[in-house]
C-alpha cells in the first residue's frame, strides 16, 4: 500500500516536472498528496497540518533550480522540512558520571529489554565496561531474558531478590557497579502504560535516585498516532534525553518518531534495525526523513543535479560518499 | 454494554480502560453536533478524530463520507458511529473456541510482530480456559527470544496447566509436534501455541510460521486451527500490512487487540477487518489474568467515541 501512495505522489509531482513555475492549485495538488503520505506514514495529525502550511508557503513559487524541475524542487522542500523537523545535534550518547547511568524507559513491548543489550555491546564498542540492571521486577521472566542477554555477550547482569523496590534495584545496579568496577550502568525499566500514574511515579523515583546521564525513550517504530502523547508523558515524568526507535528493519515509515521528535525536539539517537545484539545502528535524520516519504529515486536526482552545479544552492546535509540516498541503514528501502 | 465474559472470570473494565484520556475530543464534537444545523466544519473534526485513532487517513475520509450519505441521522456522530460498524465483519455473538474434530483438542496458533503481547495473551486465555473446565497444554515454540519459555512457564504455572518445552533454539516446529502428541495423549481439550514475534516482512521467519501451520494440519488433519493475530492497540497504519503478511503465511482466523487499557484507540483493525475480513476476537486491557475480554463491536466503537450506541 505503501508503494500505491509513492507512486500517486509521484505522479502528481512528475505532473508539475517541467514547469518554470508553480501554480497554487498545482501545489494545493501536491500538498494533498503529501498529507496523505505524511499520515498514512503515521506522522501525527497535527504535526502534518503544520508542516503543510510551511510547506506549502515555500513551494508556491518555487522556481526551476539548476537542471531541477519545479516537481523535483517540490520534493526538496518537502525533504528538507522533514530534516528539520527531526532536528539536528545533540545525538552522541553522553558517558558523563561514574558510572555513568543510562535509563531505558518506553511502554511495555517496545523492545527496552533488547535495546538494553545492544546499547550494552555498543558501549563496550566505545571501550566502556558496562553493568546491565534487571529493573523490571513486573513481566514474568524479563530478569532471565535480560541475564541470558548479558551472558551471551560477557556482560555483568545485576538482579535483585523479588521483593526489592525498583529504586533499590537501581541503587543497587550502582552500587554493584562501584565493586565491580564498572563506569557504564544501563538500567532496563518495566513497560509501562503512560496513564499509570504509580508507575509514572515510580520511574521518576529512579531518576530522582541515580541520576542517569541519559534516560532515553524506546519507542516502536510502528506505533501511530499515540507517540506524541506518549512522549510528552514520559517526558512530563523523567528529564528524556534521546530516543531509540525500534523494528526499523521492518516495512513501517515511522512517522511515529519524527511527530515526536519535532513536537518534543528529544532527539532521536539509536534505530533497533533486528533481534540480534548487534542489530543498533547510531540515526541519521536525513535518511528517515528519505524513508518516510518514499522518495528515495527522486532525492537522488535532486542530490546529484545540486552536485553538478548551480553553485550557490544548498548542499544536502545529507550527503555521502558514494551519494546514494536516501535508504535507512544503508539498505535499501523494503516496500 | 455486554462485557460479561462467557467464564467465571471476573471482567477488568473495559470502558473506564478506554475512556480514560478521551474527553477532550468528544466534548468538542458533541458541542459541535448537539446542534442541529450540521456543519462542515463538524465533519471535518469527526475525520480528524478517526485519524488520530489511527483508522487511517483514506478509510477515515471514507467513513466520514458514507456517514454523510445517511439520511435523517440522529446526529452526525451517530452517523460516524454507524458506518464504524458497517466495516466490521458481521459476527456470530455466540462465538466461543470450539472443537472442529470429535476427540481432538482445538488448536490455537498465536502469531504477531514483536512484543505485541502474544505470551501474556496466551498467559490469560490459558487461564479462561482452564477455569471454564477445560484442560489445556500449551507449546512454548518461541525457541528464539531470550527467556520467552521461562516467561510462558510461569503463566502456565499461574493457569496450572501443561506446557510443551525444548531447549532454546530447539526446531520450534518440533516443540509443536511434541505438544500436539502431549495434547492427544493426555487428552487435551485445547492446544495453545505461543509463537516467537517476527517481523512481517522477514521472509524466512514467516515461511517458518507456514511450516508450523502444516505441521498442526499434517498432525491433526482436519483441526483448523484459530490462529490468532496479536495486534498492539499502538500501532498505527503498519498494522495492516502486518496482518496481510501473516493472513497469507498462516491463514488468520482472529485477531487479538492487545493493550487497550492505554491511551491508544486501536483504531487500525477497522482497516484491518475492512480489507481482510477478519474479526477481532479478544481484547486485552491490562497485565493480570482476568484482563482478555471477548470483543464487543458496540462497546469497542462506544468506548472509541464515548457515545451511547444507535
Ligand atoms: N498494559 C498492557 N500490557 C500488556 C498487554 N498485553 C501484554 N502486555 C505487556 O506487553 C509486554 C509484551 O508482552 P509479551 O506477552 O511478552 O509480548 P510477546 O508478543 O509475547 O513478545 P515477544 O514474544 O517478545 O514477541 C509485556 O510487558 C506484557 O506484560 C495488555 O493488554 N495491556
Ligand atoms: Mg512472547
Amino acid at each position: 500500500m505503501f508503494d500505491v501512495l509513492s507512486d500517486r505522489l509521484r505522479q502528481t509531482l512528475a505532473s508539475l516536472t517541467g514547469r518554470g513555475r508553480i501554480s497554487e492549485a498545482d501545489v494545493d495538488v501536491a500538498m494533498r498528496e503529501i498529507r496523505l503520505t505524511l499520515l498514512e506514514a503515521d506522522v501525527n495529525f497535527r504535526v502534518v497540518r503544520d508542516f503543510i502550511v510551511r510547506v506549502r508557503e515555500q513551494a508556491i513559487g518555487a522556481e526551476i533550480l539548476g537542471s531541477l524541475s519545479a516537481g523535483q524542487q517540490v520534493v526538496k522542500i518537502v525533504h528538507d522540512e522533514l530534516v528539520a523537523l527531526l532536528g539536528v545535534g545533540g545525538r552522541a550518547l553522553q558517558l558523563q558520571g561514574n558510572p555513568a547511568v543510562i535509563s531505558l524507559v518506553g511502554l511495555q513491548g517496545s523492545g527496552k529489554t533488547t535495546t538494553a543489550a545492544k546499547l550494552a555491546r555498543h558501549t563496550v564498542k566505545l571501550g566502556r565496561r558496562p553493568l546491565l540492571v534487571a529493573a523490571d521486577p513486573y513481566r514474568p521472566a524479563a530478569g532471565d531474558q535480560l541475564e541470558t542477554l548479558g551472558k551471551a555477550l560477557d556482560i555483568p547482569v545485576h538482579r535483585a531478590p523479588v521483593g526489592t523496590s525498583v529504586v533499590d534495584i537501581a541503587r543497587g545496579g550502582v552500587e554493584a557497579a562501584r565493586r565491580l568496577v564498572r563506569d557504564t550502568v544501563i538500567i532496563d525499566t518495566a513497560g509501562r502504560l503512560t496513564i499509570d500514574d504509580a508507575l509514572m511515579a515510580e520511574i521518576a523515583a529512579v531518576n530522582a535516585a541515580v541520576h542517569p546521564v541519559e534516560t532515553l525513550l524506546v519507542v516502536d517504530a510502528m506505533t501511530g498516532q499515540e507517540a506524541v502523547t506518549v512522549a510528552q508523558a514520559f517526558a512530563a515524568s523523567v528529564p528524556l534525553t534521546g530516543l531509540v526507535l525500534t523494528k526499523v528493519d521492518g516495512d513501517a515509515r515511522g512517522g511515529a518518531a519524527l511527530s515526536i521528535a519535532s513536537v518534543t525536539g528529544i532527539p532521536v539517537k539509536f534505530l533497533g534495525t533486528g533481534e540480534k545484539s548487534d542489530a543498533l545502528d547510531v540515526f541519521h535524520p536525513d535518511r528517515l526523513a528519505g524513508r518516510i516519504l518514499g522518495m528515495g529515486d527522486v532525492l537522488t536526482l535532486v542530490e546529484r543535479a545540486q552536485e553538478r552545479g548551480s553553485g550557490g544552492t544548498r548542499a544536502f546535509s545529507t550527503r555521502r560518499a558514494g551519494g546514494g540516498l536516501p535508504s535507512v541503514q544503508e539498505r535499501p528501502c523494503r516496500r | 454494554m455486554t462485557l460479561d465474559p462467557p467464564v467465571d472470570v471476573p471482567a477488568g473494565d473495559l470502558d473506564s480502560g478506554l475512556s480514560r484520556s478521551r474527553g477532550g475530543f468528544m466534548s468538542r464534537l458533541r458541542g459541535l453536533f448537539g446542534v442541529s444545523a450540521v456543519r462542515e466544519e463538524a465533519w471535518e473534526i469527526a475525520e480528524e478524530a478517526l485519524i488520530g485513532g489511527d483508522l487511517g487517513a483514506s478509510l477515515a475520509a471514507r467513513v466520514v463520507a458514507s456517514a454523510r450519505e445517511i439520511r435523517d441521522p440522529e446526529s452526525p456522530g451517530a452517523a460516524v458511529r454507524t458506518a464504524l460498524a458497517g466495516l466490521l465483519v458481521p459476527r456470530d455473538p455466540d462465538w466461543d473456541l470450539r472443537p472442529t474434530v470429535p476427540g481432538h483438542p482445538i488448536v490455537v496458533l498465536v502469531v504477531g510482530v514483536n512484543g505485541t503481547g502474544k505470551t501474556t495473551t496466551i498467559g490469560k486465555l490459558a487461564i479462561r480456559e482452564s477455569l471454564a473446565g477445560r484442560r489445556v497444554v500449551l507449546a512454548a515454540a518461541d525457541t528464539f527470544r531470550a527467556a520467552a519459555s521461562e516467561q510462558l512457564r510461569i503463566w502456565a504455572d499461574r493457569a496450572g496447566v501443561d506446557m510443551v518445552a525444548h531447549a532454546p533454539g530447539a526446531d520450534p516446529g518440533a516443540v509443536v509436534f511434541d505438544a500436539l502428541d502431549a495434547g492427544v495423549a493426555r487428552g487435551a481439550d485445547i492446544v495453545i501455541i505461543d509463537t516467537a514475534g517476527r517481523l512481517h516482512t522477514k521472509q524466512n521467519l514467516m515461511d517458518e510460521l507456514a511450516k508450523i501451520r502444516r505441521i498442526v494440519d499434517r498432525r491433526l488433519p482436519g483441526a483448523q486451527p484459530e490462529t490468532l493475530f496479536v495486534l498492539d492497540a499502538t500501532t498505527g497504519q503498519n498494522g495492516l500490512a502486518q496482518a496481510a503478511a501473516f493472513h497469507q503465511a498462516v491463514g488468520l482466523t482472529g485477531i487479538v487487540l492487545t493493550k487497550l487499557d492505554s491511551s491508544a484507540r486501536g483504531g487500525i483493525v477497522f482497516a484491518i477487518e475492512d480489507h481482510l475480513k477478519i474479526p477481532v476476537r479478544y481484547v486485552g486491557v491490562g497485565e493480570g489474568s482476568r484482563d482478555l475480554l471477548p470483543f464487543d463491536p458496540g462497546a469497542f466503537i462506544t468506548a472509541l467515541y464515548g457515545t451511547p450506541g444507535p
